[in-house]
């Protein structure tokens, strides 16, 4: 790659390092796990960086880097997939708004990040897409390379089990 | 608007603003009039202030910027130092000192730069998916020495099924198998390992008159061998000495 093609490609993509850390961090739940995955993931999309047409260059680096992180898991044995996923079932759910909902506004980040991280990788990678990245369906769907139906029914069943998770830690339940 | 669960549904986008105008306003009016769905749209809103701590973003280290810059500096360098030609440039130059004559000719060498072979870009290119293996500590994405697991892996993630041999009997163990990338299309690689050398085999399909013949090169102190079998071209890149990794070539041969 030439200079000014390896400029543009700085100047384009390393803006967003910072969010491809913070997914790297969440999926992997390891500091240097997600130091690796997050140079890995710049070697790849460098070597990708001519088939780049322009466009989102944040939705198309974090494909990369999710795409990185899953490889880590098939290199150390473990499984991407922790449960099997129905994306048809509703999460079960009462109407009323009970106490404890509005509780969840009082949980510490600690709290949240031990839900969040107890949550399978397929559901907390939409919320940490859309909560902390704040990308559109549209995105999420570039990025997990699902239809945009699928991350919508995927993204209401993660947050109903983070709430879920969530309000047991508070009630000091099974965690 | 009824209750249930489409509506559900529609209200978790109207929170994440992806509802047009008009649903959105329908959404608000059946918002004022249904107590279920406010109270819904109320433990949402709980939920999404509860993931708004700063806290639970996960900061960068300070440091892995840099980290990144020097691995995609010292990856573009090795690219266009092969590319120029630079080495064999200075040989050149040497030449043009010792013989004036001919150093019209030399300059001209040295300075208007050779624009690379296909050829030769397709060899550095397996080189550096060789290295970036390593250096990454990426070798394998599923590990096994069995090519009943490593063939069936590869299903669905290339468009096409590459033969998968082991050849422990032969001294070079099947170690696993990897997706990689080569010339912008997904390639299988296959990696076998010889004592403490790990040996990339890359395999695509390929028509019968692309991609040059079959040969051996050393490319940045690597062996490199290419030859085509059964529609597929087949590299093996190693740090292996060449009379070994030309066993092993002809072992995948057989």
């Amino acid at each position: 790659m030439d200079p000014i093609e390896l400029e543009r490609f700085e100047r384009t993509l390393l803006p967003h390092m910072r969010a491809a850390y913070n997914l790297a961090r969440w999926l992997t739940r390891s500091d240097h796990d997600a130091e690796d995955v997050v140079q890995e993931a710049y070697l790849r999309a460098f070597r990708f960086f001519g088939g780049f047409r322009g466009g989102d260059a944040k939705a198309w680096l974090l494909t990369i880097v999710r795409h990185t992180s899953y490889s880590a898991w098939h290199r150390v044995g473990e499984a991407g997939t922790t449960v099997p996923l129905d994306e048809d079932t509703p999460e079960v759910e009462d109407g009323a708004l009970g106490p404890e909902d509005l509780l969840l506004q009082k949980a510490s980040g600690q709290e949240v990040r031990e839900a969040l991280d107890a949550l399978p990788v397929e559901f907390r990678e939409v919320v940490v897409l859309r909560e902390l990245e704040g990308l559109s369906y549209k995105e999420m769907a570039e990025v997990t390379q699902l239809p945009i139906g699928t991350v919508m029914s995927r993204l209401a069943r993660a947050r109903a089990r983070l709430r879920r998770g969530l309000q047991e830690r508070l009630r000091g339940g099974p965690a | 608007m009824s209750c249930g669960d489409p509506a559900a549904r529609l209200l978790e986008a109207y929170l994440d603003g992806e509802l047009d105008l008009v649903r959105s306003l329908e959404m608000e009016r059946h918002l004022s009039e249904c107590e279920p769905c406010s109270a819904a749209l109320r433990r949402q809103r709980a939920l999404r202030s509860a993931l708004a701590q700063p806290s639970l973003y996960h900061e960068r280290p300070k440091g892995l910027e840099n980290r990144v810059r020097a691995a995609l500096g010292k990856d573009s360098k090795d690219a266009k130092d092969s590319r120029s030609g630079a080495r064999g440039g200075w040989r050149w130059q040497a030449v043009a000192a010792s013989l004036p004559v001919i150093a019209t000719l030399a300059w001209a060498l040295v300075v208007i730069p050779r624009a690379p072979s296909e050829d030769e870009l397709a060899r550095q290119e397996v080189v550096s998916a060789h290295v970036r293996s390593l250096m990454a500590e990426h070798l394998t994405d599923v590990a096994s020495s069995d090519r009943h697991t490593v063939k069936p892996w590869f299903n669905g993630k290339l468009d096409f099924s590459p033969e998968v041999k082991d050849l422990a009997g032969d001294g070079y163990p099947l170690v696993g198998g990897r997706l990689d990338y080569i010339g912008r299309r997904g390639v299988a690689a296959l990696v076998y390992q010889r004592g403490s050398h790990p040996v990339n085999v890359f395999i695509w399909p390929e028509a019968e008159t692309g991609g040059g013949g079959d040969g051996e090169w050393s490319v940045r102190g690597y062996n490199v061998i290419r030859w085509r079998r059964a529609g597929m071209r087949y590299w093996a890149v190693s740090d292996l000495n060449l009379p070994e990794l030309r066993e092993l070539a002809h072992d995948l041969q057989r």
